[in-house]
């Protein structure tokens, strides 16, 4: 095979989008912030909480207790904002950039009319701004709001006050703080009592600009009884320099809700020779705040040369359930910490977590995971099944377990496996007449069974699509 | 239908097999012995298309739709796609992909190759249970993962199941005996024996000549240094039993 295709097929979305934007100059002060919250007219409440929370970022240092290496980044050093030149949130199509349809199209998210998925609403994300969403009336006639995070404020500005930071504070984290200070948009979602939403929602994010961090935060809010699946897809240009996103994201389950929540993450993952990429340092956690409620993370990690991310449950309501469940591949030279918390503090709460590595080339992927029962949390259960497969001889596979028990009735179950994938294994396959790609396929199906059957099936095809090519690359 | 011309192949630089000329009509059973490290299970590994070996020299012709063709041009797959099966001495283990799965992955490979329509899920079940019944096996093998936690004689009849499923014309048996008891022996042996036909041969790569017992051969090669040194009928096999291999190399 020559050099040139296979490198095209190493990522297929890493196209750049030539238009004309709006962006602030480079740094970060109160001013920048100002200016961020002037130009999306926010009430007053939110450039307050901006502010808290800028005051906060300045006096933290950077986390350094994950297994990832990258240079010290320079916070004064990116642009805050950047948006399409034209007006952001736009009532029809007409209106909308052509470059930028174009780019979704080409995105696999056709965004107009005729050609929109129909089984599922998309809210598309361009740098800092969201387009457009689509099938927002239909859900309207449900009672749904599914938006910009921008306009939904406007139209909800009481909910947007009782939860944002409610999940994840903005003192969580250095990068929850970064992310409180500057969050340029992202997506709304209020499902209503007993409303069981209709269609997946499903927001998709495209970082275009250089220079430019993505900090979009978004936040999902399930009435009583009320249900929602929805899910998330990002791609990246690919540049030799580094791309910071630093994502917050906020779930509340009131009492008998449940979220189901999917992320096929696909940022550039830099080079071979691991230049370039997206440092993805995301802080995403879902509360089950009433009894009865359920939040199901599932992740398909494939992208970002740098992954700091750790979906948890707050396993609040009597009878909550957490699940987590994780595919993450890395290949070339990409480091992936991620994870999980699960924070039993109801009675008979119930998590479950597993976690499928597949670590490639020289890359390094650990499962960093926390299991903490508290002793308000009688007959609390967890079970956590963590599986690393390795490609090739140079990878390298961690599993950091914490598991903190405070409640003698607890059931914790931890189970572990480690397994490589082979050129004997690849032989054998070929010696019965199947081929290099469906052997990969069959091997990484049967590896990650448990974690695909959990997807939304289209996005499961598109996740195994994606995992495999990534591992042809490795496999050898 | 198999024929092998002056080959000449090896691995990480060194000559193993040093100039092996073979041919199998269908319908045959060839036995070839020797001592380790004669050359046998490169020989086989160099049929079946494994990366790690080289060829230097020589031809390995198959009748491919009644033409002659040189298999070594052909990928490993192709050539397992064209009738070519190797039976391991050591299957390998895979786990999180179920026996049935891989079956019919294997099976449908073969059938797109040959232009046929492939089978669905329901079909081939119903297929493979035949196939089961047919070699007295237990049909819990489907569900299992390929060749996890199987036994030693698991892991062989599992071969010979695979070899029913996909029918192939040449199939190479590379120490099926080896680390077998004597009823495992007896089972894989009456496997084989029953997928004997008029349209397939075998060629069995065995030390022993216990399994001779149960496979009868229609003629016996010994092999010493990359080549065969003596061939003969079933009572070859039988003097290497008593004399060793010594007697027929010196």
């Amino acid at each position: 095979m020559s050099e040139a295709p296979l490198t095209n097929r190493e990522y297929k979305y890493g196209f750049y989008t030539d238009i004309e934007t709006e962006e602030f100059p480079k740094g970060l002060s109160e001013s920048i912030i100002r200016k961020i919250s002037a130009i999306k007219e926010e009430p007053d409440f939110i450039l307050d909480f901006r502010l808290k929370a800028f005051r906060h970022w300045i006096t933290l240092e950077e986390p350094k207790w994950a297994n990832v290496k990258y240079p010290k980044i320079d916070f004064q050093d990116l642009k805050y904002y950047s948006a399409p030149k034209k007006k952001p949130q736009l009532s029809s199509l007409e209106e909308v950039d052509p470059d930028i349809l174009e780019t979704f199209e080409r995105l696999g998210i056709p965004l107009s009319e005729q050609k929109r998925l129909s089984g599922v609403a998309v809210d598309a994300v361009f740098d800092s701004v969201s387009i457009m969403t689509t099938h927002k009336a239909d859900l309207a006639k449900f009672g749904i709001y599914f938006g910009s995070l921008s306009e939904g404020v406007k139209e909800y500005p009481d909910i947007v006050k009782k939860y944002l930071g409610s999940v994840v504070p903005y003192k969580d984290n250095f990068y929850a703080a970064l992310n409180s200070a500057v969050f340029s948009d992202g997506s709304l979602v209020y499902i209503p009592k007993g409303v069981r939403c209709p269609m997946d929602l499903s927001t998709y994010f495209r970082i275009n600009a250089r220079e430019t961090g993505q900090f979009e935060r978004t936040l999902i809010i399930a009435e009583e009884g009320s249900y929602v699946s929805y899910l998330e897809g990002c791609t990246a240009p690919m540049r030799d320099e580094n791309q910071l996103h630093a994502a917050v994201v906020e779930l509340v389950a009131l009492r008998d809700a449940e979220i189901k929540y999917s992320t096929v993450q696909n940022w550039y993952a830099g080079d071979k020779e691991g230049k370039g990429g997206v440092y993805n340092f995301v802080t995403k956690r879902g509360l089950c705040k009433g009894d009865n409620s359920k939040i199901s993370w599932t992740q398909v990690e494939t992208g970002s040369s740098v992954t700091w991310k750790y979906p948890s449950v707050i396993l609040q309501g009597d009878h909550s359930i957490g699940e987590f469940y994780s595919v993450a591949l890395t290949n070339f030279k990409m480091q992936a910490d991620t994870g999980t918390k699960m924070i039993h503090l109801g009675k008979n709460t119930t998590s479950k977590i597993v976690s499928k590595g597949i670590t490639c080339d020289e890359s390094i992927g650990t499962y960093r995971g926390q299991v903490r029962i508290a002793a308000s949390a009688e007959n609390a259960r967890n079970y956590t099944c963590c599986d690393s497969m390795l490609v090739g001889d140079t990878s390298i596979a961690c599993t950091v377990p914490y598991i903190e028990v405070k409640n003698k009735s607890a059931v914790v179950e931890h189970e572990a496996s480690t397994s490589k994938i082979s050129s004997d294994q690849i032989f054998y396959f070929k010696s019965r007449g199947i081929g290099e790609e469906e052997a990969i396929s069959l091997l990484l199906n049967g590896f990650c069974r448990d974690v695909f059957n959990t997807l939304p099936a289209e996005f499961a095809v598109e996740a195994v699509k994606l995992l495999e090519l990534k591992l042809e690359n490795s496999v050898g | 239908m198999f024929e092998i011309k002056n080959l000449h192949a090896g691995i990480d630089g060194k000559e193993v097999i040093k100039g092996l000329n073979l041919t199998v009509n269908p319908g045959e059973v060839h036995a070839i012995m020797g001592p380790n490290g004669s050359g046998k299970s490169t020989f086989s590994k160099v049929v079946a298309g494994h990366a790690d070996y080289e060829v230097s020299e020589g031809q390995v012709l198959l009748d491919i739709h009644f033409k002659m063709k040189d298999i070594l041009l052909l990928a490993p797959d192709e050539r397992a796609r064209n009738g070519v099966f190797l039976a391991f001495q050591y299957p390998t283990e895979v786990p999180g992909v179920n026996n049935l799965e891989f079956l019919r992955a294997s099976f449908n490979a073969t059938m797109r190759e040959q232009g046929i329509q492939e089978m669905d899920a329901t079909s081939f079940e119903a297929f493979v249970l035949k196939k089961i019944e047919f070699l007295g096996m237990k049909p819990d093998f489907l569900a299992r993962q390929v060749n996890v936690d199987f036994s030693g004689g698991e892991k062989k009849r599992n071969e010979v199941l695979q070899m029913a499923v996909l029918s192939p014309r040449l199939c190479i048996l590379d120490e099926i005996d080896s680390g077998l008891d004597v009823d495992s022996l007896k089972a894989v042996a009456d496997g084989v024996n029953r997928l004997r036909s008029k349209e397939n041969a075998f060629i069995l790569i065995t030390h022993y000549q216990r399994l001779l017992d149960y496979i009868v051969p229609d003629k016996v090669h010994i092999f010493n240094d990359g080549r065969i040194i003596k061939s003969g009928g079933k009572e070859l096999a039988k003097e290497v039993e008593t004399l060793g291999y010594d007697h027929l190399i010196h």
